[in-house]
């Protein structure tokens, strides 16, 4: 069976990988610093899949009850929205595991800039003074938008859903990518986000039981979309409108910090920092990545 | 056509994903295809002259064909990932052809599953870390012992199919363990019964007692006397140099003689071997050139007061110059600690100077004697008798191994030329590791090769998802 592997990039940032984790990591700040912080990454990484294996059943499940540090993220982050959606803590499982490494980087030594990069789920740190810039690209490597982070804008976690994911989607949006505190708390959030862009029953959009695609989702019998073809105007309108709505009220709860919607060649904001390109590339088949550029 | 389960249950990680038809577990990287639980990701592919991963040196501007798989500007695949097949009836996972110079060269390509392996471990060290034959130990489980010393260096064999299957089944799983992440230029903490705490990795400096060790000695005592006899003779009277295995005395040595260095009346406890050279005088240990003096002037008996004579200049120095003292002797004559005089301190930097960073070295062995063979061809002594007589290139990442004499195909390599994390394991416990066997087409069909499976190195390279795909375990 694999084990946990690290490796170090020829451009100096860090790889660990274990099963379906990949984390690539940078760390600016002085040389001996970054070398414990990644040490620290390394060291932490070691059980933590094997940690989260521990507790699947449970992480599974809307109301878990959980004792990892990992798993406990997890529920932490999905919790304030168990009242208004259905939500398991595996909503957050990559933004918590980006948390927990950064977590363990920077109590390790003092760091000017540290990014854990789970998938696109992203933690970040930014020492005052610090900035950073952050593109939002289509599969096809297109520029959806970009974003730049200060230290002091409180946004410690960058993170992407959508239709186009690892992950299964109750929604048809072809991405969503939400900041907010942590990692864990944009992971959650923008899988419900993106949950929440649809527009209802349509011929154009396929749906299948989430358990015939993966017999171990979250999801269960619950409908996921698998194709979406060209939608009218009108319901990429409704859509998008019904995420816009749902991302609204994260941001006055203080869940997120602000979202960025896509689907169909269109495009939405909530709150502030995004640039956001006016004509975004139509939808294909592949993942919109969020690519981070210390 | 048998029936095939429609999910399969996927033990590539701990994760076990139940995966579907036609869907990929939750990595992305593996795959249930019609009931076969495949491979997506790419073979490792090494492109000469890579970042960082060391390979072979290759040879310049000669692209002829030498039996060097690596010698050319051209991909070579490596089995790296290539999966295994086990026991090995069916034809190893990748046989894949290329034309070098219109001669079509076949690599056969597979990461074998080696239980008779293990690690023969180099400490440059001076340090006394245990007994030879004394058992080292992982997390309390004997994994191996320490062997015969080299010169400068200490020896470790770990693993082997003892250690592997040959004891409880938590001997094996850590020895496996232990060999798996010191082939993989992992750290491993061990220990030797009644000796030395270590912390090796493949190229650091090894860490013995929880001191890191700097530097290999320049050589034995008596090798430093006659290295360096010329730099003391001018600058002082005599010189030790301490070293548990041959501790040397200059003007008794021959080097002192020659430079006519008269007698100090310098008396060693210790065992005479010849003139200025003397055996066990101290324990061995982790101080003073390997032996377990703190105090060099416990080595010393009293002067000769026929001989000797007050202010007599002495240097006594280890085989690293990492401690060294030199001394006065006063009207009794007892040696008195003085300040090194900067002519005896350029002699000590020189010693320092001359001493090679210490590393531990670790080379994996293992024997592809097996059914391994018959994964490559229908005839497996073909392919070792092939190999044998040079017509078959062995490497394994596509690094350079060293083939045994003898039967089997029993090999050593250097883990560090190999690209990092080459190695696997299974429950066995046994480790996986990649083995390429590369040879002319014409010779591999002749060898009985399973010329029907071979593809072209492009349709490999160009087409990682489809031709790409890599059985690892068919439906039960």
């Amino acid at each position: 069976m694999q084990r946990p592997e690290a490796r170090t990039l020829p451009d100096g940032r860090l790889h660990l990988s274990h099963g379906p984790i990949d984390l690539i990591i940078s760390a600016t700040g002085g040389e001996a610093d970054c070398r414990r912080a990644f040490a620290a990454a390394t060291a932490r990484f070691d059980t933590v899949l094997t940690e989260l294996v521990g507790e699947l059943p449970a992480l599974r499940r809307p109301d878990a009850s959980v004792t990892g540090t990992v798993a406990r993220r997890m529920v932490a982050a999905v919790t304030p929205h168990r009242s208004s959606a259905f939500i398991t803590p595996m909503a957050a499982v990559a933004g918590s595991v980006a948390d927990e490494i950064l977590a363990a980087m920077t109590s390790a030594a003092p760091l000017r800039k540290a990014i854990v990069n789970n998938g696109g789920d992203i933690a970040l740190m930014l020492a005052p003074g610090e900035t950073t810039t952050a593109r939002i690209a289509h599969g096809s490597g297109a520029t959806l938008g970009s974003l730049t982070l200060s230290a002091g804008d409180g946004i410690g976690g960058i993170a992407t859903s959508g239709r186009h994911g690892r992950s299964l989607s109750l929604g048809i949006a072809d991405s969503v990518t939400v900041l907010a505190r942590t990692a864990a708390a944009a992971d959650a959030a923008a899988t419900l986000i993106a949950n929440a862009v649809d527009c209802g029953p349509h011929p154009a959009i396929t749906r299948v039981p989430a358990k015939t695609l993966d017999p171990d989702s979250d999801l269960g019998e619950r409908l996921v979309v698998t194709a979406c073809a060209h939608l009218p105007p009108a319901e990429v309108e409704t859509a998008l409108t019904e995420g816009t709505r749902v991302a609204s009220r994260m941001l006055e709860a203080s869940l997120i910090n602000a979202a960025a919607l896509f689907l169909a060649g269109e495009a939405r904001t909530v709150g502030a920092p995004f640039t956001v390109l006016a004509s975004p590339p139509a939808p294909a088949a592949s993942r919109p990545a969020v690519r981070s550029h210390p | 056509m048998s029936e095939k389960p429609e999910k399969i249950r996927c033990d590539a990680c701990p994760v076990l994903c139940f995966i579907a038809d036609g869907r990929t577990g939750a990595c992305d990287r593996y795959a249930n295809q019609g009931g076969d639980l495949v491979r997506l990701d790419p073979l490792t592919v090494l492109d000469i002259a890579d970042d960082d991963t060391r390979v072979v040196p290759f040879l310049s501007g000669a692209e002829d064909w030498d039996g060097n798989p690596l010698a050319a500007k051209r991909p070579f695949l490596t089995a790296i990932g290539a999966g295994t097949t086990y026991p090995d009836y069916k034809p190893a996972p990748f046989i894949v052809s290329q034309t070098v110079d219109d001669e079509e060269m076949v690599t056969v390509v597979t990461e074998g599953i080696f239980s008779y392996c293990g690690v023969k471990v180099k400490i440059d060290t001076d340090r006394h870390i245990g007994e030879e034959r004394a058992l080292v130990r992982a997390d309390g489980e004997a994994v191996g012992h320490v062997t015969t010393s080299e010169y400068g260096s200490k020896m470790l064999s770990l693993g082997g199919v003892e250690h592997l299957t040959g004891g409880s089944k938590k001997e094996g799983r850590v020895t496996c363990e232990t060999l798996l992440r010191l082939c993989n230029r992992g750290a491993v903490d061990l220990t030797v019964d009644e000796a030395a705490t270590l912390t090796i990795a493949a190229g650091k400096a090894p860490i013995i007692d929880g001191t890191e060790e700097a530097r290999m000695r320049v050589g034995c005592g008596s090798a430093a006397i006659g290295m360096f006899a010329r730099q003391w003779a001018s600058h002082v009277d005599d010189v030790v140099v301490v070293d548990d295995h041959i501790t040397g005395v200059l003007s008794e040595h021959q080097a002192g003689k020659l430079l006519n260095i008269p007698p100090t009346g310098i008396k060693i406890k210790g065992r005479k071997s010849t003139p200025g050279r003397y055996f066990q005088v101290a324990e061995p240990g982790t101080s003073w050139g390997g032996t377990n003096i703190e105090d060099p002037l416990e080595i010393l008996g009293d002067f000769n007061p026929k001989i000797a004579w007050p202010g007599m200049r002495l240097l006594m120095i280890s085989t690293t110059g990492e401690q060294h003292g030199y001394f006065v002797l006063d009207d009794e004559l007892k040696p008195r600690p003085a300040p090194l005089t900067p002519a005896l301190q350029h002699s000590v930097d020189r010693i320092e100077e001359n001493c090679e960073p210490a590393v531990a070295s670790v080379l994996f062995m293992g024997g592809a004697g097996g059914s391994l063979r018959a994964g490559v061809t229908e005839n497996p002594v073909a392919l070792t008798r092939s190999v044998k007589s040079a017509l078959t290139k062995v490497t394994c990442g596509g690094a350079e191994v060293y083939v045994w004499p003898g039967g089997g195909i029993t090999v050593m390599v250097d883990v560090m030329d190999m690209p990092q994390n080459s190695f696997g394991y299974v429950p066995t416990p046994a480790l996986v590791a990649p083995i390429e066997f590369t040879l002319r087409k014409d010779d591999y069909i002749a060898l009985g090769g399973y010329g029907d499976d071979v593809r072209a190195i492009h349709d490999v390279l160009e087409k990682p998802t489809a031709m790409g795909l890599r059985m690892l375990r068919k439906a039960a």
